[in-house]
């Protein structure tokens, strides 16, 4: 992996039309600005995680339907 | 063709009804097909994979939930599911039905997305606190 030190208010490119911006930095917390195309998707990583997680739990759930239609029915 | 499924036994399906994720679903990346199945008695809608038999979201449209669910759609999404209305998109929040299923939840935050004219679907996730991963489906008192 390559590692880049900045400072705030430094920038990366990669490629040519993703720009990282440091905006802000704090004790335990950095403010990073992205400037990408549209169809890029950007996403916190650990979201991604819960959704697989989520997912994951949904399907295993063993339901009995026939049992789910009557209390739904009430 | 007859695909096995989770919660119907075998079930005869026809291959303009499949539905395909390319990207899979988080989770379950392998599994790239599904159908989707509705139950006469409930007002599921079961998004079954055409390949593995135990793979069965059962989800429900959000509107059915909240009563204005609404977002934008990335631009990404759009491109990916060649999709040109937002009419043409079938929405659905895959629900986390405990034993108990007065606890059961919905997954709005992250909705399956179905372009109905080419039945391209994916799982959006969606940016912002607007809507929860978790969100209860029945108010306590029932």
């Amino acid at each position: 992996m390559l590692v880049l030190a900045r400072k705030k208010d430094e920038a990366i490119l990669i490629g040519d039309d993703i720009e990282i911006i440091i905006t802000d930095i704090s004790e335990d917390k950095v403010k990073i600005g992205i400037n990408a195309p549209k169809h890029m998707k950007v996403l916190r990583k650990e979201l991604l995680e819960e959704v697989k997680e989520e997912n994951i739990q949904s399907a295993g759930s063993k339901v009995d339907l026939k049992a789910l239609a009557k209390a739904m029915k009430k | 063709m007859k695909i096995k499924t989770k919660f119907f036994g075998e079930v005869d399906i026809d291959e303009k009804q499949i539905v395909s994720f390319d990207e899979g679903i988080p989770g379950f990346p392998e599994y790239k097909k599904y159908v989707v199945l509705n139950d006469e008695e409930l007002d599921f809608v079961f998004l079954q994979s055409a390949e593995e038999e135990n793979l069965c979201f059962i989800t429900m449209p959000p509107a059915m939930i909240v009563g204005d669910y609404n977002f934008d759609l990335s631009s990404d999404t759009v491109e990916k599911l060649e999709l040109e209305k937002a009419e043409d998109a079938a929405v659905l929040a895959i629900l986390n039905i405990p034993e108990d299923f007065k606890k059961m939840t919905a997954n709005l935050k992250a909705p399956i997305i179905i372009n109905t004219k080419n039945n391209k679907g994916i799982q959006e996730l969606l940016d912002g606190d607007n809507y929860s991963m978790k969100h209860q489906v029945f108010k306590e008192d029932v």
